[in-house]
């Protein structure tokens, strides 16, 4: 059995994150994931913002974990490549009412020692988005709220931990977990391996891996988030990450510019029983729209590119719960919102908590915190374009024509670290089929691509994972291509 | 370094049907220094998926399938010696027509223009634009995706399939499945009436028993990895689904002809003011856009019921830009053409000379026995009876030079009336 230092259990924002820090140092560390991908559950299906921090009770381990996670974010997106844009979070209110909560809200931040905070009146904050509507009359501006892209985030910090070092094992879906000596046993019933350390980042399913170890009794509730993505031509109705007035089930539906362009609308909060259902409903889109539009009265139904759902994992305290219950076996469980904010904080706090339990940190001599982007090639100017082309003429195939991506990115994402095996994993590191088409124009050429790079025939790709086969078989005396 | 730069009296944008045809034409007036840009592989656009027969009955007097259609426009060009750009993506085009372009070959390039076609086609409305709820499984494909895979590819994207939409595509479709051995349980249909051509419903659905449900739609998806059912429900006259009426239909996959949308991110990036009904350019009787030089044609343009029409407007466009290019003034006056919303649009939207003109426009409803009327003011100008319209087929009426030559002045309104 291949013995580890660390072994984390999750490949999402979170354990991405430890792992990325762990690879600094002489440390044998793998990530088990279950799925065939990493980022798989929450860390891709969620609003995209870096928190300010402000909306965190003062002195629970959300508050103090988000403001440095936001604080540590722009440096750590800038060192792999990942889009990060600092556009101002404003939660606006629509009553005179909501004025006392906004004015609360100001005064938590302040307390959890968020900068720049400031409540402003209708009229300023129209002056800074003109699209908001009419009826806001009071706002709070956050300038150092921002956005980022949450999968990139994730698969950038996994292809930089394993370039570092750090083993991924995907398909990996934890059964068991065992403690002899000083050494713990996860088994997959298939494949185990063992490890001094554990971290238990698996999401919704972190109650479950806790209580394999025997290392906690809490319970995580699926809350579901369901958002509509809209097109890049209505990305500019907004600059800013707009909230409304926050309630007892969060932030409420939120309207914000991605990173990359779109406008993102959403979530809902519905806790709900099943785990794996990601599914949207009729009511919970009409939800978003109508609370978006109210909003930015500008949306308009026709621009929905594509709509999705996403699973927050919510503990029963209200923190995050990030502790050690046994030697060796380190929970970070409850990670909701502000989770992905948080994410490099807590990477942090968690490097603090292995040392002090007797992990030996010693730096690598050849550690590298930089990674190439996966959009590289799109932020040339046209000149340098040319030049690349020249050298790798698949830099010179256009495969995705609403996102404008090559056929040489697309190379480059399937031999970059971690290696996609399906279509939606292309799609996530490199944007192709991310656009308005929605991949009708490229997917089967991304198909061809990726069924080369993997050896398989065309008709074996995937959509997502095992058994979402993209195909039956061939037609009637067709031949293979 | 800086990047090459081509220049031609005219680029053409596209080389599929319309692109073709526009080339044709354009050198056939005389334009000799001419260009056709196109980001596939092969000239032929859609059409070299269409495996289909009925193309070229207008055109050519005879049933040809969608390959051998553009083979003979590709021949056409070939004769001529018209030069063409496969695998070259424009990126994007200015007001004062200098194209940004990429390929293997070339790099980024650039191509100043004299005066450029807009011939790119159009797009499938996809899923995520209908918001259906539920879950996002492998299985759903718009039709011409589908229909890429099993005639491109020889690959089948499932075998019990429901159709949601009954575009022209989905139809054909439903059949070319159908003849792989595929079952086809369902064709779904938001609107009371189909979208499709009615010789598509006879030989496509009725000849395969096919159902087609009419003011029915899908307002659920099941499976997690793989499509597993959709659930269909019928819908009231406000095009809300009645939950009474659902019920499920297992099935692995889903295919969707749901609307074509003419795609036109160049057009705006060079800040051509567009139609709102027809997402296409606001053109004059040239297929002139607003902006002087640049033209469009095809499913760009508006979305087309047969391919023999494409050919015929590309062309109208290709003799227009010829005439543009030998420095013949546009016309000058400013005539709008107002549909009465019965008739949802007409393409041109505008006439800027009195001479004979083919107005095209499409219908927003089944309507019988009715009469096509033109007004100028009061006056009637142009009636014709038809004993049925429907919003699938395109319609078209003539306007003589000579009734062009007693019109008043700035507006002509189309509309239907009942006949008396």
């Amino acid at each position: 059995m291949k013995q580890y230092d660390v072994a984390v259990i999750g490949a999402g924002v979170v354990g991405a994150m430890i792992c990325r820090e762990l690879s600094r140092f002489e440390v044998r560390t793998v990530l088990l994931e279950r799925m065939d991908d990493v980022c798989m559950g929450a860390s891709r299906a969620n609003s995209s913002i870096v928190h300010a921090g402000f909306d965190c009770e003062p002195g629970t381990l959300k508050a103090r974990l988000n403001v440095r996670g936001s604080e540590l974010m722009e440096r750590v997106a800038d060192e792999l490549g990942v889009p990060y844009v600092r556009n101002t979070s404003l939660v606006v209110g629509f009553s005179d009412e909501d004025k006392p909560k906004l004015e609360y809200l100001l005064d938590k931040g302040i307390r959890n020692g968020v900068r720049g905070l400031k409540l402003v009146t209708s009229d300023e904050a129209r002056a800074l988005e003109p699209g908001l509507s009419e009826e806001v009359r009071w706002a709070l501006l956050a300038p150092t709220g921002a956005v980022i892209c949450p999968y990139e985030l994730t698969i950038a910090a996994v292809g930089n931990a394993m370039d570092n070092g750090v083993e991924l094992r995907t398909g990996f879906e934890v059964r068991t977990i065992g403690k002899e000596g000083d050494l713990y046993t996860v088994s997959s019933g298939e494949d185990a391996l063992q490890a001094k350390y554990v971290i238990n980042c698996a999401g919704v399913y972190a109650d479950a891996v806790a209580a394999m170890a025997g290392a906690g009794d809490f319970t995580i509730t699926p809350r579901r988030g369901e958002y509509m993505l809209m097109d890049k031509e209505c990305g500019k109705a907004v600059r800013a990450t707009v909230f409304r007035t926050p309630t007892a089930m969060g932030k409420g539906i939120l309207v914000t510019r991605t990173v990359d362009g779109n406008l993102l609308m959403g979530p809902t909060a519905e806790n709900i029983g099943d785990k794996e259902d990601t599914s949207t409903t009729a009511q919970g889109l009409e939800k978003v729209f109508e609370q978006a539009r109210r909003v930015l009265p500008a949306v308009s139904m026709r621009q929905v590119i594509t709509s999705f759902a996403g699973l927050r994992a919510v503990g029963p305290t209200g923190d995050f719960i990030i502790n050690q219950p046994k030697e060796g076996f380190i929970n970070c469980a409850g990670i909701e919102s502000p989770g992905l904010s948080s994410a490099p904080a807590i990477a942090e706090y968690v490097l603090e908590m292995l040392g002090q339990s007797g992990l030996a940190l010693a730096e690598k001599d050849r550690y590298s915190p930089r990674r190439r982007p996966f959009n590289w090639f799109r932020n040339l100017t046209p000149e340098e374009k040319d030049e690349v082309i020249r050298k790798d003429p698949a830099y010179g195939r256009m495969v995705c024509r609403c996102e404008g991506i090559t056929e040489g990115e697309i190379r480059d994402a399937l031999t970059q670290n971690p290696r996609p095996r399906d279509l939606d994993g292309v799609k996530r590191r490199t944007r192709a089929g991310m656009g308005r088409c929605q991949g009708g124009f490229c997917s089967p050429v991304v198909i061809e691509l990726l069924a080369g790079e993997l050896g398989i025939p065309y008709e074996c790709v995937t959509k997502s994972g095992k058994g979402s086969y993209l195909m039956t078989g061939r037609t009637k005396g067709g031949r293979r291509s | 370094m800086s990047l090459k730069t081509l220049k031609t009296d005219l680029a053409i944008i596209g080389g599929g049907p319309a692109g073709m045809s526009a080339a044709v034409a354009a050198y056939d007036a005389g334009v000799r220094n001419l260009l056709i840009l196109e980001r596939d592989g092969a000239l032929g656009g859609i059409l070299q998926q269409c495996i289909h027969n009925g193309f070229g009955l207008h055109r050519f007097g005879e049933e040809l399938s969608g390959p051998e259609y553009a083979h003979r426009y590709e021949e056409m060009v070939r004769q001529r010696n018209i030069p063409f750009k496969l695998n070259t993506m424009v990126l994007d085009l200015t007001q004062d027509r200098r194209i940004t372009a990429t390929n293997s070959e070339d790099g980024v390039f650039y191509v100043d223009a004299g005066a450029v076609i807009l011939a790119m086609g159009c797009r499938e409305r996809p899923r995520g634009a209908l918001n259906t709820p539920g879950t996002r499984p492998a299985g759903i494909y718009t039709a011409g995706t589908a229909q890429k895979l099993v005639n491109v590819k020889g690959c089948m994207p499932g075998r019990d399939v429901v159709i949601l939409g009954s575009g022209d595509i989905g139809l054909i479709m439903a059949r070319r499945m159908t003849l792989e051995g595929a079952r086809v349980h369902a064709v779904c249909e938001l609107m009371p009436y189909s979208g499709g051509l009615a010789r598509n419903i006879e030989q496509c659905l009725h000849d395969f028993d096919i159902p087609l449900y009419l003011s029915t739609t899908v307002v659920g998806i099941k499976g997690r990895e793989r499509l597993e059912s959709v659930q269909i429900a019928s819908v009231d006259e406000n095009r809300r689904p009645i939950p009474s009426t659902i019920r499920e239909i297992p099935c692995d996959t889903l295919l969707l002809s749901v609307g074509l949308i003419p795609e036109n991110e160049l057009t705006k990036s060079a800040g051509v003011p567009l139609d709102r009904t027809t997402q296409g350019a606001v053109v004059d009787q040239d297929r002139m856009t607003r902006v002087p030089g640049i033209f469009s044609c095809g499913n760009v343009l508006h979305v087309h019921d047969l391919v023999d029409y494409v050919s015929d407007e590309a062309a109208v466009a290709g003799r227009a830009a010829a005439a543009y290019l030998s420095g013949l003034e546009p016309g000058k006056e400013e005539i709008e053409i107002v549909p009465d919303g019965l008739v949802r649009y007409t393409v041109p939207q505008r006439l800027t000379r009195r001479e004979q003109t083919r107005i095209f426009f499409r219908v927003g409803g089944i309507y019988r026995n009715v009469r096509i009327v033109v007004r100028d003011g009061e006056r009637e100008i142009y009636s014709a009876k038809k004993l049925k319209v429907a919003p699938g087929e395109m319609e078209s009426i003539t306007l003589s030079k000579d009734v062009m030559r007693t019109l008043s002045g700035g507006r002509l309104e189309i509309g239907l009336e009942e006949t008396p």
